[in-house]
């Protein structure tokens, strides 16, 4: 009789190089990407041992969290942060690694390029040193972010150690209201759950409102699984999956594909499979979403009133909770909408895709931003600029008074030139509201990309579903 | 090899702070770095100083009073970006040990790669400790890998747990590495099998 297998169980067992009593399991790993911030010393790891990358063909990398978002073509000109990119040039080249630098046609934020060049297929097991590697799960995929050391273990070896975590099914069924997108099905999930809620678990997220949401969409959910604590997130692939990769750069061709296909359509947990934790959500009870506090646990919808301390469940969170609200300058019991920010973040792994910069054209589209916020759209890849300008959005972007940028990680995190100054608000599709994520003292308000295009036009923080009649 | 870590006798620095996220322990900002050392300097940098670089009086690593090998924090310690610079940090500042009820699970890896020991407790014991640190900052806390034992000034201890396999890579400085490279000729065949199904 065979065991009903979750779609995580029947990924992980099909990579498991060998299983002992005590040890971790050795997990084989199909693609494993890197950049510029956690590899140097993991190369410099293989130097000391005097050793070669195992298999150079299964990494690939690029230049994404320490880039220069203007001027690109430029040397970089921050001195630590161009030695950090040229380092990771001359490491690529010595190793024998291809590398998607600054000014290549591929070049873009990790976790957009390996899906957009169809080097992130189903079934897989991906590992990157970055924790947002847990979008790849969308394609179905073991997908989790790994520490210095394990980037090392896998250029060694394409293994790494790891114990089998717990499986935990989020569904999320019915239908979503008008304005709702994948980015308030995520924030919502998470401020049901808190930003601990499944440390130790991987996510598999089902139910009839993921499986009509496109592959874009599936990533941006993917994306935050590890702001709820989980090492990864995934989604059965189907239908949806497999017309997104066909015709990908680097994606198998004709008969292969179906081959593949076929094959593919195995990935998916067993009727009676069982999990350690189920969870279950209604799609019509969520809301355009929006975070007020220091982690993304702390998350209302938009027309809630931010908590007060007496009505937080543990007691223990209070005194983080109060840090928080001073940090954020915000009181207790008051509400967001019409709070004035200051800059308005368009861009990271969360949501910098086409369908996002298209999201946020259609609600500007013949607007103005007020006058006193600073907009930036930045695309998450060279393709998504690309795409972007010849489909007319750059020009729907300048006329409303939007800086559209060259693509990287920008002001997701306060490391390259893009930071929003001290004490200002901004309104950020990026995924980590942390203190001084944004830049030292900066202040995040998370949302999604309409959210985000809605609070540009007022000014402040706004209920786009008056955009939307 | 790493430095092996055995039993641990020490007084701790307090952090009673929940959901401390990988930027607090070193801001992204402090990345650019392409070797291991150093980070210690800007350890909880922003906490830690204001703008100009002058000390926070009031933040515990700048309060004369605490000093210590432990660091004990609030539960969800570790949590956010995978950065393993958040555990070369907190060695290189000379932390060997962090005590809390609860760690992420990216910021637990790095750490044990790192001969830096992540010792969970439940959140009543590390209630205790703080109360016990707050009261006397000399109070030692022991450390006790071999036998998984937290024992506390008091005389009470708690056990805790630790995967075997890492808790003999810390007893004897091995890594993971060392293991994975002994097994590439089977890891090959894995392959070989892999892409041919
Ligand atoms: S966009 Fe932000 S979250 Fe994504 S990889 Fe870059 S820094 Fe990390």
């Amino acid at each position: 009789m065979s065991v009903s297998k979750t779609l995580f169980d029947k990924i992980w067992d099909a990579h498991v190089v060998k299983q002992k009593e005590g040890y971790p399991d050795v997990l084989f790993i199909d693609r494993h990407f890197i950049h510029e911030v956690t590899s140097p010393q993991a190369f410099d790891g293989l130097r000391k041992r005097n050793i070669p990358v195992f298999r150079p063909q299964r990494t690939t990398a690029t230049a994404d969290h320490n880039v220069p978002t203007k001027d690109q073509h430029l040397p970089i000109r921050e001195a630590l942060s161009r030695h950090q990119v040229e380092k990771l040039r001359a490491n690529c080249a010595e190793f024998g690694i291809e590398l998607y630098d600054l000014g290549h046609p591929y070049q873009g934020i990790v976790h957009i390029i390996g899906p957009e060049l169809g080097l992130t297929l189903p079934g897989m097991t991906i590992v990157c040193g970055d924790s947002h590697t847990s979008t790849h799960g969308a394609f179905g995929t073991i997908a989790f972010g790994i520490g210095t050391s394990e980037v090392e273990q896998v250029l060694a070896t394409q293994c790494i150690l790891q114990y089998r975590p717990k499986t935990m099914r989020i569904e999320v069924n019915g239908t979503l209201q008008k304005g709702v997108v994948a980015k308030d099905i995520i924030l919502y999930i998470i401020s049901k759950i808190s930003a601990s809620g499944a440390t130790g678990y991987f996510v598999e997220y089902a139910g009839s409102a993921i499986e009509n949401l496109s592959m874009e969409a599936r990533m941006t959910i993917c994306n935050m699984s590890i702001e709820m604590g989980a090492r990864g997130g995934l989604i059965a692939p189907d239908d949806t999956t497999f017309n997104y990769i066909r015709g990908r750069r680097f994606a198998p061709q004709g008969e292969e594909l179906n081959r593949l296909i076929n094959k593919w359509k195995q990935l998916k947990s067993d009727a009676g499979a069982s999990y350690d934790k189920v969870l279950r959500f209604e799609a019509s009870d969520i809301a355009p979403m929006i975070t007020y506090g220091t982690n993304p646990g702390m998350g209302i919808r938009i027309t809630d009133r931010i908590p007060t301390p007496d009505e937080l469940n543990a007691l223990s969170e209070k005194s983080s909770f109060v840090k928080s609200l001073q940090y954020m300058g915000l009181e207790p019991g008051t509400t967001l909408l019409g709070k004035k920010v200051d800059y308005v973040f368009i861009g990271s792994c969360t949501n910098a895709r086409i369908e996002d910069l298209r999201m946020v054209a259609r609600v500007v589209k013949g607007k103005k931003k007020a006058p006193d916020v600073e907009v930036w759209v930045v695309p998450g890849s060279k393709q998504v600029e690309k795409q972007a300008r010849e489909e007319g959005l750059d020009r729907i972007f300048e006329e409303a008074g939007f800086e559209l940028r060259g693509p990287g990680c920008s002001a997701c995190l306060g490391m390259n030139e893009d930071k929003i100054p001290a004490g200002k608000y901004c309104i950020s599709t990026s995924n980590r509201n942390f203190e001084g994520r944004q830049g030292p003292g900066a202040r995040t308000f998370l949302a999604s990309p309409l959210s985000a295009a809605a609070a540009a036009i007022t000014g402040r923080i706004t209920d786009v579903r008056e955009f939307l009649e | 090899m790493k430095e092996k870590f055995l039993k641990l006798v020490s007084t701790a620095v307090p952090l009673p702070v929940e959901n401390i996220d990988t930027d607090q322990i070193i801001p992204a900002r402090f990345l650019k770095a392409t070797i291991r050392e150093g980070f210690g300097e800007n350890l909880f940098r922003d906490w830690r100083f204001d703008e100009q670089g002058n000390p926070k009086p009031g933040f515990v690593l700048n309060n004369p009073k605490y000093s210590g090998r432990i660091l004990v924090a609030g539960k969800n310690f570790g949590c956010g970006s995978s950065r393993e610079h958040a555990a070369w940090a907190l060695y290189d500042y000379g932390f060997r040990a962090i005590l809390s009820s609860f760690f992420a699970d990216i910021f637990r890896n790095n750490a044990l790669n790192n001969a830096l020991l992540p010792v969970q407790v439940s959140d009543d014991f590390l209630q205790r400790i703080f109360r016990i640190v707050e009261q006397d900052p000399s109070s030692k806390i022991t450390i006790d890998l071999e036998n998984q034992q937290v024992v506390l000034p008091d005389g009470t201890s708690s056990s805790f747990d630790i995967n075997p396999y890492k808790k003999v890579c810390l007893m004897n400085g091995y890594d993971d590495i060392d293991y994975l490279l002994s097994l590439r000729d089977e890891i090959a065949a894995f392959e070989k099998s892999l892409t041919e199904s």
